[in-house]
């Protein structure tokens, strides 16, 4: 089993929780006390990761880092479909690696403003924020077209990692200070991606309400 | 919050000279600057232990306890709150840090002293559906307005705490032993007769802005501290989304304001004593 070294309220972190979880890939999760320990930055952690970043995947034959890689991963070990991560495709795939890359802009500005309102970071919220507003306008924008195309996902008709990478922080904006109302495709497509059949929430975003069988 | 600086001298003498948490103490850098109340003071390491002092450079007084510093703005006129269990031999201490949350102080212990929405905010962990019920329990505000308790409540939980294997029915007990701490005794699964200890400390920094600091005291030798203060952190940050939400922001202490149910009991009970009290830093009296 791989080990996942997990801090429970990074959006990054939830990435792969999120992905090994729709995929049923079990995993060993180590905490790692990012906050108020700052174990991330200690030797022992550095030693395994000199960047001193979460999450970090040890597979037994190698130690991944950055979530976008470890989805990459997952997806290419995990998932006899290849749905998750198209290689056959190429226009589809190079979508799928657009996005992945995205999903570090929305980390730079959601996330931060994040750790500002959340954890205390001593940062420039408001350049943060309107940062953060700039992504969020561009996925609303790509999504809203997406929809007109009658699709509900960011790449390719079904799921892909790359929904997976841009889910956390743009769900989580609302920790940031930063409210979704005026983003209905992107809230429709949150809605979505928290239909699918095993998934599982992280603080700040709560599963869809079971709607029990009438008697 | 602290560029409007509050006039401290304006405040209700029961929130002036009461004891907040600034800090925990092994993180706390050897001087800082922190909010309360809407007003800065700076707090600094001393041979003598930490110091505090005013806006207008005036000193105030500090002390450590439970892990965490305290500091009280006004002139002390109560010593700080009493948790024998924290001396007890054989429990481990876990600090979690703070969260920020944009609520009042007030609201932020109020949803700790809430037991029916375990099965909805905490899914799976603290609670579950179909078990929702919130069985009957007692409250009482001891002699002298002195604190809330509430006592024999008890809970369906699928995990009610790291150490527990699977779900127990969990005994608890709460209590508010000041406007801005709470307490709660639960069962403990590796040490059944004793209980463990988890509160929080709200450092108030506006009426509607507070930085919580999540403290355990627990029995249980064989979890890693980083996955108990992950723990924690997770229910209180599955909480915080629903605490910035709440309207209106200041917790109202006008009875007409919210219609309450059985399963609230306590909450009445609190804000019946902050009004008694007359601890309305974050709350609103009025009707609207």
């Amino acid at each position: 089993m791989a080990t996942l070294y997990d801090y429970a309220l990074s959006g990054n972190c939830y990435k792969v929780r999120l992905l090994a979880a729709l995929l049923e890939v079990p995993l060993d999760v180590q905490a790692v006390d990012f906050y108020p320990g700052r174990a991330h930055l200690a030797p022992a952690f550095l030693a395994l990761n000199p960047a001193g970043t979460l999450p970090v995947l040890e597979t037994g034959e190698s130690v991944l880092t950055q979530s976008s890689a470890i989805l990459g991963w997952l997806a290419a070990t995990q998932d006899p479909t290849g749905r998750w991560l198209p290689t056959d495709e190429p226009e589809t795939l190079a979508r799928v690696l657009g996005w992945l890359a995205f999903a570090d802009r929305l980390t730079a500005t959601v996330g931060e403003a994040r750790l500002h309102d959340m954890l205390r970071k001593p940062l420039d919220i408001d350049a943060a924020r309107a940062g953060a507003k700039q992504v969020l306008r561009q996925l609303e924008t790509a999504l809203a077209e997406r929809q007109i195309a009658g699709q509900s996902f960011l790449a390719a008709p079904h799921p892909t990692i790359a929904d997976i990478a841009c889910f956390p922080y743009a769900a989580l904006a609302p920790d940031g200070g930063i409210a979704l109302d005026p983003y209905p495709a992107i809230r429709d497509w949150i809605f979505a991606i928290r239909s699918l059949p095993g998934f599982i929430t992280m603080p700040g975003i709560h599963a869809l309400h079971e709607v029990l069988d009438q008697p | 919050m602290a560029d409007r600086m509050t006039d401290l001298t304006a405040l209700p003498a029961v929130t002036l000279n009461d004891w907040y948490c600034v800090a925990m103490e092994v993180t706390a850098p050897d001087a800082f600057d922190t909010t309360l109340l809407g007003a800065t003071f700076y707090v600094t390491r001393t041979a003598d232990g930490w110091q505090a002092t005013r806006p207008d450079g005036t000193p105030c007084r500090c002390q450590t306890r439970y892990d965490h510093i305290w500091l009280c703005p006004g002139t002390p006129d109560r010593d700080l709150f009493a948790l024998p269990e924290a001396d007890q031999s054989g429990r481990r201490p876990v600090p979690c840090g703070a969260v920020r949350v944009a609520c009042s102080p007030l609201r932020a212990v109020e949803n700790f002293l809430d037991i029916a929405h375990f099965p909805f905010v905490h899914t799976g962990i603290l609670g579950s559906e179909p078990h929702t019920e919130v069985y009957r329990y007692e409250v009482e505000i001891t002699e002298g307005d002195a604190e809330v308790w509430a006592t024999k409540v008890r809970f369906y939980q699928p995990q009610a705490a790291k150490s527990a294997a699977g779900g127990i029915e969990t005994d608890y007990m709460y209590r508010v032993p000041a406007p801005m701490v709470s307490v709660l005794y639960k069962t403990c699964p590796p040490r059944p007769g004793e209980w463990d200890v988890i509160a929080i400390f709200v450092q108030p920094l506006g009426p509607e802005l507070c930085d919580v600091w999540p403290w355990m005291s627990l029995f249980d030798d064989e979890t890693p501290q980083e996955a108990l203060i992950q723990f924690q952190q997770t229910i209180f940050l599955q909480d915080r989304s629903i605490l910035e939400n709440q309207v209106p922001r200041l917790l109202p202490l006008d009875p007409r304001m919210e219609v309450p149910t059985r399963a609230d009991l306590t909450s009445v009970a609190y804000r019946r004593w902050l009004k008694a009290r007359g601890a309305t830093y974050g709350a609103t009296l009025e009707a609207l």
